[in-house]
């Protein structure tokens, strides 16, 4: 019986791939085992094994095809005497079986959610009739760098795998071409030393970009970016500032469990001294993290992993750049404010739509900057719509939503016709099993359950 | 060969003023600690100011150091007046970081000094990063870093030392070996000598044996200073030295961790006496000369005292200065 080879998911955040190169042409026989084909992902260029065996009956992605997406027919295997053309191909991607989702649904963060609508920002950050430009984070992130690089001589990226490797998630991509080895410099697996150096190089005269392959192992450098980096201006009673942008991948990412899916917002933004901006789009990466790179100060830049494949669009403008400590109104609405940043803007929009389809109208708000933070924004909103709801990915304890919480009392006690609720990450490293991962996030339901609570349906 | 003693007179009477003003200034912090002019405590370099001073002067204007918890000394060495030092300590308005570092913190941008650190080892990637930035500047300074025999054991010295070896920066790393990580005894805590840890990493390590002898300790930075300049990288330098007082002003430690005998070779070993009696003996300067030389640091000391206790305390307005580079407003951040 014939035997559909579907294109794997190579990692757990895969989405679609480059089918590079075939090692097996049509009529060759494969045993278990075989190296078929090489398959080219944003991260990595990795081997396909055969896990059937047979007669390599009919290929049907060619090599060198782009964005195939995982579980597409690739290839048909199929026994002696059998004729691949026989066989009935499904061309659409082949859904997972429906026993398997059962046992082990995919990890909410893993699917990408539904494409959020074109903001409806009140006041947009670039003129009106800009023409746009469908652009990944991942490139977002890249053109700021290069850009920054182009026009100031003393911006150099360092980190793990930046500069041949082009980055462990590809966001130096084409730096070291452009740029060369002296202001794309690859460092050895030691984070509390290089993000000391970049700090003591800050201090004298260039303006580092820091990049942690995750902030998981930016804890090993913490010391450097709160004792060295942010207190020093203070410290010296304003002789030395530091110049410099930590950034690289932060919460979780899916199925790497406990140490590796952490976010760091509430910690990092707890520090005076630094800048923390957590960006959602595209647009808000590059303009945000091209006035990371000229600010003065010290700033966190926290990004995502399942966000870097998305796609927004991008101004196309020669100089785009976003002000730190201005929200980012998405969609406007009179019946409650939802309030998010990063990653837990998917949950919000998400909500926001289903809501919409049951009549209620939600204002949700993208802080983008966690410090400097657009607090009177939020208030203006609150004042309107009398009910808030956050949503964050970190833990629930002595958390940001904690702090805007408050700020809300503080601001607009009176106005409010219910308390402020929060949707966090749950209190409990991140778990490895899909199923308690799931649980353990925060989810799209949770926001539209906490809407409906604040607004009494 | 570098012979420090060959210096011109008047750079080697101001090593002597520049050791005496670490010994006195340290004297005095210890007293207004003592009187309650200056809160918590301070870790005075008292004996240790040969291994300071040497290393300072082989350095040239427009170098970075990084200092310790240790580093009152660490800047004078590099040249800091002592007043807006000593107003720091006392936490004064006119202190060298505006009264908002203190003892553990001063830096002076002025004399290359990046400052220091009470985490112990954090402020030698800093060194490292200022070298990175001379060279990606095409900037022909150096950078040298101290840290005591208790951090040679902290892991960032050895991801320091690699980066800065792999990458060829002209750094130098100063181990200043006072023989106690606090009370613990270095050698019951640290495997091997220090010193030949400097080959693991391909760079040069060298091994001032005794450390209270000014000259001794020039010549060796200084050789590491050149060669860092000359763009063959970094050097490791180790200098056997002993601290004559407690780890930190008013610490009582009940364990006698360091015996009557040993403190009294040591202390026999004064660099400063030392260094006095080389000069005359060699002819270099007169006692006369000499003694002028105390009597005008012990002013400098006073006048020093003085302006600290006289100077104000900061505005409480500046308490949100400095925070971040512009403007800073309450509002605009929380």
């Amino acid at each position: 019986m014939a035997t559909e080879i579907l294109m794997p998911a190579l990692s757990p955040t895969m989405e679609e791939g480059t089918l590079a190169k075939w090692l097996v042409k049509e009529g060759d026989t494969v045993s278990s085992g075989d190296i078929l084909a090489e398959i080219e992902t944003d991260k990595a260029t990795m081997e396909f094994e055969a896990v059937d065996e047979g007669i390599m009956g009919k290929i049907l992605v060619a090599e060198g095809t782009e964005g195939v997406k995982v579980n597409t027919p690739i290839a048909v295997l199929v026994e002696e005497g059998e004729s691949a053309d026989d066989v009935e191909v499904s061309s659409t991607p082949a859904e997972a079986p429906a026993a398997a989702e059962e046992e082990a649904p995919a990890p909410a963060a893993a699917s990408a959610p539904a494409q959020p609508k074109e903001s409806r920002a009140l006041e947009p950050d670039y003129p009106e009739g800009t023409e746009m430009v469908s652009t990944t984070v991942r490139e977002a992130l890249r053109d700021a760098m290069a850009e920054e690089m182009r026009r100031d001589d003393t911006v150099f990226v360092m980190g793990e795998e930046v500069a041949e490797y082009q980055g462990a998630y590809k966001i130096t991509q084409g730096l070291l071409d452009e740029f060369g080895a002296r202001r794309v410099v690859d460092t050895p697996i030691t984070e509390h030393g290089f993000a000391g150096i970049g700090v003591g190089a800050s201090w004298g005269g260039l303006r580092p970009i820091v990049e942690f392959m995750t902030f998981n192992f930016a804890m090993q450098a913490i010391d450097h970016i709160i004792n060295s980096a942010a207190k020093t201006l203070y410290m010296s009673g304003g002789q030395m500032g530091s110049p410099i942008v930590f950034r690289g991948p932060n919460g979780a990412a899916a199925r790497v469990a406990a140490q590796h899916s952490q976010d760091y917002a509430a910690w990092y933004a707890s520090v005076p001294g630094l800048r923390v901006v957590q960006p959602f789009s595209a647009a808000d990466a590059k303009g945000l993290l091209k006035s990371a790179i000229r600010d003065p100060n010290p700033v966190v830049f926290l990004e995502n992993e399942i966000l870097y494949g998305r796609s927004f669009d991008v101004p196309k403008m020669d100089d785009f750049t976003i002000p730190f400590g201005k929200a980012r109104i998405w969609r406007q609405g009179e019946d409650v404010t939802i309030v998010s940043w990063g990653i837990g803007m998917t949950y919000a929009l998400e909500a926001a739509d289903e809501l919409a389809k049951e009549g209620i109208a939600a204002e949700v708000i993208d802080l983008r900057t966690l410090r400097p933070l657009d607090i009177a924004t939020v208030v203006e909103s609150v004042k309107k719509t009398n009910r808030c709801v956050t949503v964050e990915e970190g833990w629930p304890v002595a958390s940001m939503s904690d702090h805007i919480g408050s700020e809300i009392m503080r601001e607009a006690f009176d106005y409010l016709d219910a308390p402020v609720l929060k949707c966090t990450g749950k209190d409990v490293p991140m778990p490895y099993a899909a199923n308690l991962e799931k649980l353990a996030l925060t989810s799209t339901k949770e926001v539209i359950d906490a809407v409906k609570a604040v607004t009494y349906r | 060969m570098i012979d420090g003693l060959s210096l011109p007179k008047d750079e080697l009477l101001e090593m002597q003023r520049r050791m005496l003003r670490i010994r006195l200034f340290d004297e005095r912090a210890s007293k207004m600690v003592k009187r309650g002019y200056i809160p918590g405590t301070v870790h005075t370099s008292i004996g240790q100011e040969a291994q300071v001073v040497g290393a300072c002067m082989a350095l040239a204007k427009g170098d970075h150091m990084t200092g310790n918890h240790r580093s009152h000394g660490h800047p004078i060495g590099m040249g800091s007046p002592l007043g807006p030092l000593m107003a720091e300590l006392v936490g004064k308005a006119t202190g060298v970081c505006k009264g908002k570092g203190g003892s553990l913190h001063l830096a002076d941008y002025e004399v290359g000094s990046l400052g220091e650190s009470g985490i112990t080892g954090s402020s030698i990637p800093i060194a490292v990063g200022a070298s990175l930035s001379a060279q990606v500047l095409g900037e022909k300074r150096v950078a040298i870093t101290f840290f005591g025999d208790g951090t040679a054991n902290q892991g960032v010295l050895y991801e320091s030392m690699n980066l800065a070896s792999a990458y060829k920066l002209p750094v130098i790393f100063l181990c200043e070996n006072n023989f106690y990580a606090l009370s613990t005894p270095s050698h019951t805590v640290t495997g091997g000598r220090i010193v030949d840890r400097a080959s693991g990493f391909g760079m040069p390590g060298v091994r001032v044996e005794n450390g209270q002898d000014v000259i001794a300790v020039y010549n060796a930075v200084r050789e590491a200073a050149d060669r860092a300049r000359r763009g063959e990288g970094p050097s490791l330098v180790e200098v056997m030295t002993y601290r004559f007082r407690e780890h930190s002003e008013g610490l009582r430690i009940n364990v006698d961790y360091r015996n009557a005998e040993e403190k009294a070779l040591w202390t026999s070993r004064d660099p400063i006496i030392l260094f006095r009696d080389l000069l005359i003996e060699k002819g270099i300067a007169t006692a006369d000369e000499m003694d002028a030389i105390d009597a005008e640091i012990e002013q400098e000391v006073e006048d020093c005292a003085t302006f600290a206790l006289e100077s104000p305390d900061p505005d409480v307005s500046v308490a949100f200065e400095h925070l971040y580079t512009d403007d800073y407003k309450l509002e605009n951040v929380l």
